[in-house]
């Protein structure tokens, strides 16, 4: 073994921060995938009957399909028959406000540095908090809604606002779109939803905290944001999970509508745990998200920091069907000892004038595989299409696996599509020129890595890019090679 | 400050050191010269611990310590630098927060509280006229795309911000001109005081006649094989190396 590896082995020690799990009662779904787990789902969250035969309907789709199997990621069958589908922590009635919010449940996200008491939290982001299958608490509607601006959660909004749901609903990502996308739409519990009015600037960083708390539990959000003609919002998303032996589930999906001159920024910092050191446990991370630039001029960015997760399936995509319309996605994804990554984007060129932007920075470390998958797809009407695309993927050691699977499918001769692609080792020089400056070699990997992400960290809100710094120091440490 | 004593390494079972003895005190510059795979960068990197050479046999003391025991940031910390023959590039990585990051963390190790950004920033100021560097290459991403001459010029000036007690210069010459020599050479003259030492590792003369050597000292194979003033330096300019090559091979074969 080289030496390289020895100081790997030594020193990929560091446990996952937010592997605590709390007690507390729960109303649970019995365990079991059938029509009648999801009547019982609808009926719990008393739900109109459109959304219960839309579910219904979503499950005879989901029945006729099979899982993808194209992803450069290996895992065991899930067996979806010994899943829980919701599990809520149980309420003696539901709280109007946050006061009324069980402090023990409040306490899960202060454990979290999440402070949901509107007076404490620093002024600009207002959270949603999904733990397991709802939403418990939502910060700053009132301030939020003078604007016109609705914030809560999917189950809120289908009983306030169901014409807005009814709508939109299913409108970007249909339920026949992929296998996870039809099982979500069957058995989705909660999420966030977001409507922005014409015309109006969200004044504060809107965002959502998923925490997945109980066993053996699958987690199904949903979240639908809707902005209309010239608005604007930045929505942020966070999420961990606690380190269980088994491997959990998570297939949310995620529809962005942008009306016309309307501005949707969406970022994540996905940071479910990832398993052990040894490969044990961990959450399968099999998400859709999906945006629609339906509007001349709109634009829709997507930046995501992902972390964690065992297994991530993830292609965060833009449909720019208004004339000008504009696609961005920035990610960094980082695996290290046996995480698998299969992540990229997809930029649906439709109108004329459309330009996307791709940048990718993969970091593989350990024995973890890494992969970026992503399509250009030029459409017949979209005269002068741009897209620009950058893939660079950065090694840790000799046991780990960088890949990129770049598709490009051009039906129009007036498109201008550009890819670039690099893949660069932590070079020892690196290390021993920032050790020779009396930097520490974990600090010098940090330093690095940053310095390499610091594209994509550019992109992310303040508050966020500082922690997403942190996270990625804290995920690659000990993995110098 | 610095003793060396009958230093052997070698790199992937090759040896090359083959028995180093140098004594540098405080306030003094040696030189070390010598022809083309002597030994004299091998002696640099020994010197600042990297790692792909194996000390085979030897010590070496500074200020007191045994050096090779220490790991290379420690090194550093110490009061050891080492202005880099090439220094490496790192992309996205702005010589400020390098160097930020750097200063704080050897006046951590020192004792001594991080500098704010405000102090740091007049720290940098002051130190940037020692090397005339530009504020803008500071704020670019570390040596990349920097020109040879930048590259050494940010060296030096990195050395004046972490303010060692033993300064190893590795062929900082080349691919200087002559403007950029003079520049360099005067900020390491400013940088000298009589509780610091510097070593400068050169192929040619033309360096010592700026940063003006107490003592100059020949490699060969591996060993010091010659010692002298400054105009060992002159001779050597003149004659070459080839005199001293078959000087010391006539003594091997006697």
């Amino acid at each position: 073994m080289s030496k390289d590896n020895q100081i790997l082995e030594e020193l990929t020690s560091k446990e996952y921060e937010h592997g605590w799990s709390v007690n507390y009662e729960a109303d649970e779904a019995p365990v079991g995938l059938t029509e009648e787990t999801i009547r019982w789902i609808s009926a719990k969250k008393e739900e109109p009957q459109w959304l219960l035969d839309w579910r219904l309907k979503a499950f005879k789709t989901w029945q006729a399909m099979s899982e993808p199997k194209w992803a450069n990621v290996h895992y065991p069958k899930i067996d979806l028959q010994s899943l829980k589908y919701y599990s809520a922590p149980k309420l003696a009635n539901k709280p109007k406000n946050l006061d009324e919010v069980d402090p023990e449940l409040l306490d899960i996200y202060k454990r979290l540095g999440i402070n949901l008491n509107e007076q404490k939290r620093l002024q600009g982001i207002a959270v949603d908090a999904v733990l397991d299958s709802v939403s418990v608490a939502t910060t700053f509607k009132g301030t939020l809604s003078k604007l016109g601006i609705v914030f809560c959660s999917f189950s809120e909004a289908v009983k306030e606002h169901p014409e807005l749901v009814k709508k939109y609903l299913g409108s970007v990502v249909p339920m026949t779109d992929n296998y996870y996308a039809a099982l979500n739409a069957a058995v989705f519990s909660d999420g966030s939803f977001c409507y922005i009015p014409k015309g109006v600037r969200c004044p504060m960083e809107l965002s959502t905290y998923f925490r997945i708390n109980a066993a053996n539990t699958g987690q199904f959000e949903r979240t639908l944001i809707v902005a209309e003609d010239e608005s604007y919002v930045s929505y942020l998303e966070g999420c961990t999970a606690p380190q269980r032996d088994e491997n959990q589930l998570h297939a949310a999906v995620v529809e962005i509508y942008a009306g016309a001159h309307a501005e949707v920024k969406y970022s994540t910092v996905q940071n479910w745990f990832p398993g052990s050191k040894e490969g044990v446990g961990g959450i399968y991370n099999f998400v859709t998200k999906r945006g629609i630039c339906a509007g001349d001029f709109s634009k829709i960015s997507w930046t995501q920091v992902e972390t964690g997760s065992a297994v991530t399936w993830k292609y965060p995509s833009c449909i720019l069907k208004g004339d000008n319309s504009i696609g961005e996605f920035y990610s960094v994804a980082v695996t290290n000892n046996y995480q698998q990554a299969d992540t990229g984007t997809k930029m649906i060129h439709i109108g004329k004038n459309t330009k996307s932007r791709i940048v990718s920075k993969g970091i593989s470390a350990g024995k973890s595989q890494n992969s970026y998958r992503g399509q250009v797809q030029v459409m017949k009407r979209a005269t002068n299409a741009r897209n620009f695309s950058q893939c660079d993927s950065l090694l840790m050691g000799d046991r780990c696996g960088a890949h990129t699977f770049p598709y490009i499918d051009i039906n129009n001769p007036t498109a201008k599509v550009e890819h670039e692609a690099t893949t660069s080792k932590i070079g020892e020089d690196q290390l021993f020129y920032c050790n020779q400056r009396g930097i520490a070699t974990e600090d010098a990997v940090a330093l690095i890595v940053n310095g390499y992400a610091k594209e994509v960290l550019n992109q992310l809100p303040m508050e966020f890019a500082v922690e997403a710094q942190k996270l990625l120091a804290l995920t690659l440490e000990g993995s110098v090679g | 400050m610095l003793s060396i004593k009958n230093l052997h390494a070698s790199i992937e079972g090759t040896p090359i050191l083959r028995g180093i003895n140098l004594e540098v005190k405080a306030g003094e510059v040696h030189a070390i010269m010598g022809p083309n795979g002597s030994g004299k960068s091998t002696l640099a990197s020994v010197l600042a611990g990297r790692e792909e050479y194996e000390v085979t046999e030897g010590e070496v003391i500074f200020k007191g310590i045994d050096l090779l025991e220490l790991s290379p940031e420690v090194r550093a910390r110490e009061g050891v630098f080492l202005a880099f023959q090439y220094p490496v590039e790192i992309p996205g990585v702005s010589s400020t927060n390098f160097l930020r990051t750097a200063v704080n963390q050897v006046r951590e190790y020192r004792g001594l509280d991080p500098l704010d950004a405000v102090k740091f920033l007049t720290l940098m100021k002051e130190k940037m006229k020692l090397v005339e560097i530009d504020q803008k290459l500071l704020s670019r991403s570390l040596n990349e795309g920097f020109s040879g001459g930048e590259k050494k010029r940010n060296e030096i000036f990195q050395m004046a911000m972490l303010d060692p007690t033993l300064s190893i210069l590795d062929e900082t010459d080349s691919g200087l001109d002559i403007d950029a020599l003079r520049i360099v050479s005067n900020g390491v003259n400013q940088l000298k005081s009589d509780k610091n030492a510097t070593i400068v590792v050169t192929h040619y003369q033309r360096l010592l006649d700026y940063i003006v050597p107490d003592f100059v000292h020949v490699l060969y194979n591996g060993r010091i094989v010659k010692s002298g003033t400054k105009e060992l330096a002159m001779e050597l300019e003149e004659k070459g190396y080839d005199w001293i090559k078959e000087e010391v091979d006539s003594k091997a074969t006697v």
